[in-house]
């Protein structure tokens, strides 16, 4: 009880997630789905920036005093963007930890927060796509209530034609 | 290697790029052509064409420089691996790059009359620029090393393929909720492996995907996070591959998509998830950790064994042309899903084999089955009565295609089909042998129902007068016949394509002829 408490972020994306699933599952209206995959996603944000969270770190930001003075990080860079392989990118990577590391700071990782901002916006698409067809079927049905749209469609293949 | 000399030599440095740039930028040129002008659909063709064109001898030189030289890495803006986006060609995804682009040139021949009868012509520009996305997202999540970049082309290309089918509905209003019923269930499974990706990258602290299996293999295979990342990401890329529990999607989105989106997708879209699937069970997790292997073996072998058996089933039982394809599309998926179950080279070389033979099939069929609608508006198998008669060449081709999806001899599916039954002998899955067997005479049943329909019955008669005959329009003859010759030619001489699929497989599987440990018996 007392890790769940500790971990709090991780029951709510847990709860979130349920949540979402459970009404894109129970409900027919296409709206109420669309809210359902909406809050699902939205879990996964969260799941996402608890993960970049550090124990005690700062916002990721590098001091430009700091950073000058140790000046490995300088020469690092444009030694990877060269495309000099692996071993230069690890280079690198050594060079900025250990500029860190004396310097005592701790950063917060910032790289989950880009990928959750491009999952934000494939989200924002789904979503817009969503609801355009939701309009659509508006216009084409007359209902956006699943269980009205297979009755209709139901009745549809009866009469041998469609649409 | 004749043809290798033809080939640029900036196709090995920047060939990866372009093929996920190029249909990305002439995505956005063909949405501003000026749609309201009858011209603006034509010029948007022409653009397709065009890239669909380039891309494809783009892949296929990439192709002969890997056979040749090995894989082709690829620094995105010049930012080194692992902390930059990869783009990595090797043997294993170097064949479907090829496959994707090949399907692309012969659907848009074929789409310049079934566009032109399907869409209105004011959305005809827009409607090409979101199959170019399509395109595009479909190779960059081929084509990507980067776990993540994975996931952001897999969302391109399913958003757009979202749009794509619900195009359908001027032609049938159930196209509608078909897509949006893809729409729920597809993002339900990008989230999936969206959740996979991101445990992953607790576990490992790196995104690409190299960097991942040599982290893995450090320390971190009996982590509870790899198991749940594994666990989420089969899940997910389960849903996109229409793995057989969750495969609900897809009969809608194949039988209500414009005819040659459907056959554009049918031959395309699964695969790459298929390949997703390969890429990250073999190369990032490993089948000889206790948990990865009993997953792949029981949950892959199992459900592709369920699925084989019970789409075949309602394959037989489907009134529409178009569903009886979808419903056999589940069937041969899970076939492939059999071979990657073995978790031997064997296997997986049959399974990959099969993954490339099948699009050549369902490619052709389902041009066929948009031709028969072209011409007399039929969706349903019971009315394509006479068809042998009003449209012989059409009817060939759908023929042709059909036996070679039974598995006939002398026809792509025989080749592939005998592959999984030697895998599935060697490895002693004596009941699997028995599946592909049963279901092959399902597929005998279903194909033969329509067959039957098209020789053995006399067209309709309208009044007095007999439908007289009415054969699909060049542009769609060409690309149909493409496919059922080349599912002659590669069923006849295997050994090009066998050759690949074994590279894919030696590459899958570490070392040639190596069975890959896994825990449990036979």
């Amino acid at each position: 009880m007392i890790t769940l408490f500790e971990h709090y972020n991780y029951a709510i994306v847990i709860i979130l997630m349920m949540i979402g699933l459970y009404v894109v599952f129970s409900s027919a209206n296409m709206i109420k789905k669309l809210v359902g995959l909406s809050i699902f996603q939205t879990s996964v944000f969260l799941l996402y920036i608890t993960m970049g969270k550090v124990t005690g770190g700062q916002p990721p930001i590098l001091d430009p005093a700091e950073y000058e003075s140790h000046g490995g990080g300088h020469e690092s860079a444009p030694a990877a963007a060269h495309g000099s392989g692996h071993e230069a990118a690890q280079a690198s990577h050594d060079a900025v930890q250990s500029a860190a590391h004396t310097a005592d700071v701790i950063y917060s990782n910032p790289l989950p927060h880009v990928l959750i901002l491009t999952a934000i916006v494939v989200g924002v698409a789904t979503l817009a796509i969503g609801l355009a067809l939701v309009v659509r079927t508006r216009e084409m049905y007359g209902t956006i209530e699943e269980n009205e749209i297979d009755e209709l469609d139901y009745l549809g293949n009866l009469e041998g034609h469609a649409g | 290697m004749d043809l290798l000399s033809y080939t640029p030599a900036w196709i090995s440095t920047h060939g990866p790029a372009l093929l996920v740039v190029l249909p990305l930028m002439m995505a956005v040129l063909t949405a501003i052509l000026p749609s309201r002008a009858a011209i603006g659909g034509k010029l948007a063709w022409l653009a397709v064409l065009a890239t669909s064109g380039i891309c494809l001898a783009v892949a296929v030189s990439m192709l002969l420089q890997v056979m040749a030289h090995g894989p082709i890495d690829y620094a995105m803006g010049g930012w080194a691996p692992p902390f930059g986006i990869a783009y990595r060609v090797d043997a294993l995804n170097a064949p479907i790059l090829v496959l994707i682009s090949a399907v692309a040139v012969l659907c848009t021949l074929y789409a310049l009359p079934s566009v032109d009868a399907e869409v209105e012509p004011k959305k005809r520009a827009a409607f090409y620029a979101a199959f170019l996305v399509s395109f595009a997202g479909l190779l960059g999540m081929v084509i990507t090393a980067d776990a993540f970049n994975v996931f952001v082309f897999l969302e391109v290309s399913s958003i757009s393929t979202y749009v794509l089918v619900a195009m359908g509905a001027s032609r049938d209003r159930r196209a509608l909720t078909s897509s949006f019923n893809y729409l729920v269930m597809g993002s339900i499974g990008a989230t999936f492996f969206v959740i996979g990706i991101g445990f992953l990258y607790m576990q490992t602290g790196t995104l690409n995907m190299m960097d991942m299996a040599r982290i893995l293999q450090d320390g971190g295979v009996d982590s509870k996070v790899t198991k749940l990342a594994f666990a989420f990401i089969l899940v997910g890329l389960g849903l996109k591959l229409a793995m057989f529990p969750l495969h609900t999607w897809l009969p809608g989105a194949y039988s209500y998509a414009p005819s040659f989106f459907t056959a554009f997708m049918a031959a395309t879209a699964t695969k790459a998830a298929l390949y997703l699937m390969l890429r990250f069970s073999f190369m990032v997790f490993d089948p000889s950790w206790a948990f990865i292997g009993k997953a792949v073996m029981i949950l892959v072998a199992a459900l592709g064994l369920l699925g084989m058996m019970a789409a075949s089933l309602q394959a037989m039982f489907q009134n529409d042309l178009r569903r009886v394809l979808a419903f056999s599309s589940i069937a041969q998926v899970s076939y492939m899903l059999l071979g990657i179950g073995m978790a031997t080279t064997l296997g997986l070389s049959a399974g990959y084999l099969h993954m490339l033979n099948h699009a050549i099939i369902k490619g052709g069929l389902f041009i066929a089955a948009g031709a028969f609608w072209y011409r007399f508006g039929i969706t349903q198998v019971c009315d394509m009565r006479g068809l042998g008669k009003t449209m012989p060449w059409t009817m060939a081709g759908f023929t042709v295609l059909g036996i070679s999806l039974i598995g006939v001899p002398g026809t792509v599916g025989f080749v592939s089909k005998l592959a999984l039954v030697q895998a599935a002998a060697l490895h002693g899955w004596w009941w699997a042998i028995g599946a592909i067997v049963l279901t092959s005479i399902m597929a005998i049943i279903y194909v033969g129902r329509l067959i039957e329909q098209a020789y053995f019955q006399d067209p309709p008669k309208k009044g007095a007068v007999t439908v007289s005959k009415n054969e699909a329009p060049l542009m769609m003859l060409i690309p149909l016949w493409i496919f059922a010759i080349s599912a002659i030619v590669f069923g006849i001489n295997a050994e090009w394509t066998t050759s690949l699929a074994a590279a894919a497989a030696e590459l899958l599987s570490g070392g040639p002829d190596t069975i890959v440990p896994h825990m449990g018996g036979h």
